[in-house]
């Protein structure tokens, strides 16, 4: 029997319906007939590139995002400049303008929205042009010629862009904008003057507080008239005054509309069988003009018609930059500030710099900047994390790059940098390659720039960097990813979802996991795997059966892979402190396998370089042997407690910051953590430890230790937060134990402790490890029983046998 | 076919693999979740990364050195990173694993 497929009809030919079929064949290729209706005679492109096609800096064939093969090879029947002027809801079907009826199951209205034209005299006028498509665009271009006049109607961003685009086309241009400063629904009244400036100086003229009475001309427009009478000549007019969603054909369908097309959390309109996405809904009141909500509506409109039936669509947190090649300028949130929030002020007027922050209970509202815009997206992040900024609030308006970022320095003002300039230090990665591939490979996403160019895949450290070269290159509709983002391509569950849904639903194993959860693949992927195989390590001690095959190899084999496929061994050496007789064993050992390189690591222990497979269970019998355990210096666990020598020989030292050390390591050593996790004990506030660059750090004084928390010395240098003071060793390992196990439980895999204290804020780590005694004492027993079951030397076990197909050939043949 | 006994499929473990030494080089025989066989050139088209040592999902295996997910059954990279680790013949009979290890062909 053949089945009938599904007929969807899309009505739109623009970013958000094609990106909904995208996701849609994504899902399920052959369970619909596709239809699409298209106003526009072009394919669909990027409308968010009709700026620079305007300037000069791109065609339009570069914007083209899917070109007429998409459609044929995906079977998809396409109707180019036929406008759809009915919806028959009772006999599902569609009809256009000249007399195409296409009949569907299910009906998606993608039609955007419209350009605001005001409604003053002359507007019919020729050469008064609105600022929304390519046709638009083209008779702009049409008209602009070097010296003309041409007036924009309008000072927000699109207003903007295209006064500029008309700008570097020779035209004379001025700006028409109804309030005091340009840009006013994204910039106060300091940043719009920073920018009105600086566009004054490249030959924009402003006309602000101004309202428009009356375009003059007969036949042609000529010029504009003001409400307070003066009058100003133009050869072209652009309005761009805002947009307006479409909902003209929905509403004559009956289906309920407000100020857009009214939609529920799934993208569905009042009429379930018809879904709607894009600039002409209205969900939860809000209507969204930017390309990155409307994606996620594409993918839950997806989800739903492919009758995954999961994903809800929560509304999205935007942010704004404006694509005016050399002015920098970001603006998220709520930047007005009302009784009871706080402003926090930087300005630089020398140095063109601009920066006000406005918080709310602790909590970052707003964020507008002028000039040095790089840290946005931080500011953005914890916006819609909701961070308590508490602690960090002297530190923050001067960015998160006050710190040392390794790679890249401190650099600044990502727009100002040639082309040449070295983005990603760790794949080396040029800023021009990153804006070519967002233009050529159309990409939208950060994780798409870094599949494709891999910058800032490796290390991280430019990722912020990569962003701003991202936000610049798309302009305006910019906006970051959602906060809450699935593990993996395989699910729509999130990191913070997952362990509490396996407690609670008491997941035991991965396939458990997976399909309970509806996991899209049969065994998921590297990504997803290592994670749940730790979310369930995490849940469930003494219970839970490592997985080895969703182990990375590192962890797998217990030894760390080298780029030539060899591994480094690093035997445990407690608290740094070592013998003669442990030196003479690691060296005979060293000189009997031959070993090409021995190491001191930064950890205050002795590396082994470039042993082969085969040779580890050897070697690990004879450390064994020898005394030593397995050093964990390959996994996502405690690595080191690095120690001074403290009152046992320093003349500074206040405690016996060693024999602490090495009681810490006793106690923590083996356990499995979201990522890597390091401690340290400096035996007085010398610090020669480095304990506040450590995940845990302890700092001895005369009267008790300083515990510290969420240092990094790694590709972001990181000082500790100061948790609390102590008074006894036994508080050190208990607090020391209970912040781990929040750390364990609390943590998404794969974050170090400094970026997840960022994300949860101090104050939520004292309130648990400080504050609550009864809470701490059952986060610290947590610890210790799950430690009865991790304490077990995997190198021991190694060596007596397990797992030794790991380290075998299957075969030898000549 | 050039058929040459490795082993038997039980020596490999469920999204596993082994290596089978040869005088063309390491080639890594991988099993799936589905008890699938595949054969590949053990070197990663990227650095030469050791994919035996990867972790197996699907008909996919993720190279342990940079992350490059590479195809079972043709030995593409998959995209967006684009290259080939040559794939080879190998097929499960009664139990049995036999290589061909003389079908060494790009499919990329």
């Amino acid at each position: 029997m053949t089945k009938t497929k599904m007929r969807l009809v899309v009505i739109g030919n623009g970013m958000a319906g094609i990106r909904t079929i995208e996701e849609l064949l994504k899902m399920s290729a052959d369970e619909f007939d596709i239809t699409v209706f298209g106003a526009e005679p072009q394919p669909n492109y990027n409308r968010i590139l009709l700026s620079p096609v305007l300037s000069g800096e791109m065609k339009f064939q570069d914007t083209v995002l899917n070109d007429w093969r998409w459609y044929e090879e995906n079977h998809i029947t396409l109707h180019t400049g036929k406008t759809v002027t009915k919806i028959d809801r009772v006999r599902c079907t569609v009809e256009t303008d000249d007399g195409i009826v296409a009949p569907y199951d299910r009906l998606l209205i993608a039609t955007g929205s419209n350009p605001i034209m005001l409604p003053v005299p002359g507007i019919n006028l020729p050469g008064v042009l609105g600022y929304r498509s390519i046709a638009d665009v083209e008779k702009m271009l049409a008209a602009a010629r070097p010296g003309k006049r041409a007036v924009v109607i309008g000072g927000g961003l699109l207003g903007l862009e295209a006064a500029n685009g008309l700008s570097l086309r020779g035209m004379d241009v001025s700006v028409v904008h109804l309030c005091e400063w340009p840009m006013e629904r994204q910039l106060d009244k300091v940043g719009g003057g920073l920018l009105k400036e600086a566009l004054e100086k490249r030959g924009l003229k402003f006309y602000l507080s101004r309202q428009t009475d009356a375009i003059l001309g007969e036949g042609a427009v000529t010029g504009l008239r003001f409400k307070d009478g003066e009058e100003i000549v133009a050869d072209l007019v652009v309005m761009s005054a805002g947009i307006r969603p479409n909902i003209a054909l929905a509403k004559s369908a009956g289906i309920h509309c407000e100020r857009g097309i009214v939609v529920s959390d799934t993208m569905q309109t009042y009429d379930p069988k018809i879904y709607s996405v894009g600039e002409c809904v209205q969900h939860r009141g809000q209507t969204y003009g930017l390309v990155a909500p409307l994606f996620e509506q594409a993918k839950v409109a997806a989800n739903h018609l492919a009758r995954y039936g999961r994903m809800r669509y929560e509304g999205s947190s935007v942010s704004t930059k404006l694509k005016v090649t050399g002015i920098d300028l970001f603006s998220a949130g709520d930047f007005n500030p009302v009784a009871g929030d706080d402003e926090l002020l930087l300005q630089d007027a020398a140095r063109g710099v601009y920066k006000k922050l406005v918080l709310r209970d602790n909590k970052l509202r707003g964020a507008v900047m002028y000039g040095d815009t790089v840290d946005g997206p931080w500011y953005f992040q914890m916006m819609r994390d909701g961070t308590d900024v508490s602690e960090m609030r002297e530190h923050l308006l001067f960015g998160q790059t006050h710190l040392g970022d390794s790679g890249h320095g401190a650099k600044a003002g990502v727009m100002s940098m040639p082309d040449t300039a070295e983005i990603c230090g760790c794949n080396g990665v040029c800023k021009g390659t990153i804006v070519n591939a967002i233009i050529d490979k159309k990409l939208f996403t950060l994780d798409e720039v870094r599949a494709h160019t891999k910058a800032s895949a490796s290390c991280g450290s430019c990722t912020g960097l990569v962003e701003a070269i991202l936000a610049n290159t798309l302009g305006g509709d910019y906006s970051a990813k959602p906060s809450k983002k699935p593990i993996c391509g395989c699910t729509e569950y999130a990191h913070q979802d997952m362990y509490k849904t396996i407690r609670e639903r008491s997941l035991k194993t991965i396939p458990e996991v997976m399909q309970a959860l509806e996991w899209k693949t049969t065994d998921g992927c590297h990504v997803c795997r290592p994670a749940l195989n730790y979310y369930l390590l995490a849940a469930w001690p003494g219970e839970y059966v490592d997985d080895s095959r969703s182990r990375f190899i590192n962890e797998r084999v217990h030894a760390n892979i080298q780029k030539d496929g060899t591994y480094s061994v690093i035997p445990r050496i407690w608290g740094g402190v070592t013998s003669p007789a442990e030196l003479r064993s690691i060296a005979e050992i060293a000189e009997r396998h031959q070993v090409p390189t021995v190491h001191i690591t930064g950890g205050q222990r002795i590396g082994l370089y470039g042993i082969t497979k085969e040779n580890l269970p050897k070697m690990w019998a004879e450390l064994v042997e020898a005394g030593f355990v397995s050093g964990h210096a390959y996994g996502k666990s405690l690595r080191t407690v690095k120690t001074c020598v403290g009152s046992e020989w320093c003349r500074f030292g206040t405690q016996d910051s060693t024999g602490l050390g090495i009681k810490v390591e006793q106690m923590t050593w083996g356990s499995w953590t979201p990522h890597k996790f390091k401690i340290a004990v400096s035996g007085c506030p010398r610090n020669c430890a480095e304990a506040t660059i450590k995940d845990f750090g302890v700092v001895c004084v005369d009267s008790g230790y300083e515990l510290h928390v969420g240092g990094n010395g790694g590709v972001k240098v990181r000082v500790t937060d100061f948790l609390c003071k102590v008074a006894s060793e036994a508080e050190v390992l208990e607090y020391c134990g209970a912040f781990m196990q929040l750390y364990r439980e609390d943590a998404h895999y794969l974050d170090r402790t400094a970026p997840w204290i960022e994300r949860v804020g101090l104050p939520y780590i004292k309130r648990h490890i400080v504050d609550d005694a009864e809470g701490r004492a059952e986060l610290y027993a947590r610890f210790l029983k799950s430690q009865q079951y991790s304490q077990d030397d995997p190198w021991r076990e190694r060596a007596q046998g397990k797992d030794a197909h790991e380290y075998t050939a299957l075969a030898t043949i000549a | 076919m050039n058929r040459t006994r490795i082993g038997k499929l039980e020596d490999i473990p469920r999204q596993g693999s082994r290596i089978v030494n040869t005088e063309h080089g390491e080639i890594a025989v991988f099993r799936t979740v589905g008890d699938q066989v595949f054969a590949l050139n053990n070197r990663c088209p990227h650095k030469g990364g050791p994919l035996a040592q990867g972790i197996v999902h699907g008909q996919r295996v993720t190279c342990p050195l940079h992350s490059w997910v590479i195809d079972l059954a043709s030995g593409a990279a998959v995209a967006p990173d684009s290259g080939c680790a040559h794939r080879y013949d190998v097929l499960v009979e009664d139990g049995v694993l036999f290589l061909d290890p003389e079908s060494r062909e790009c499919k990329a």
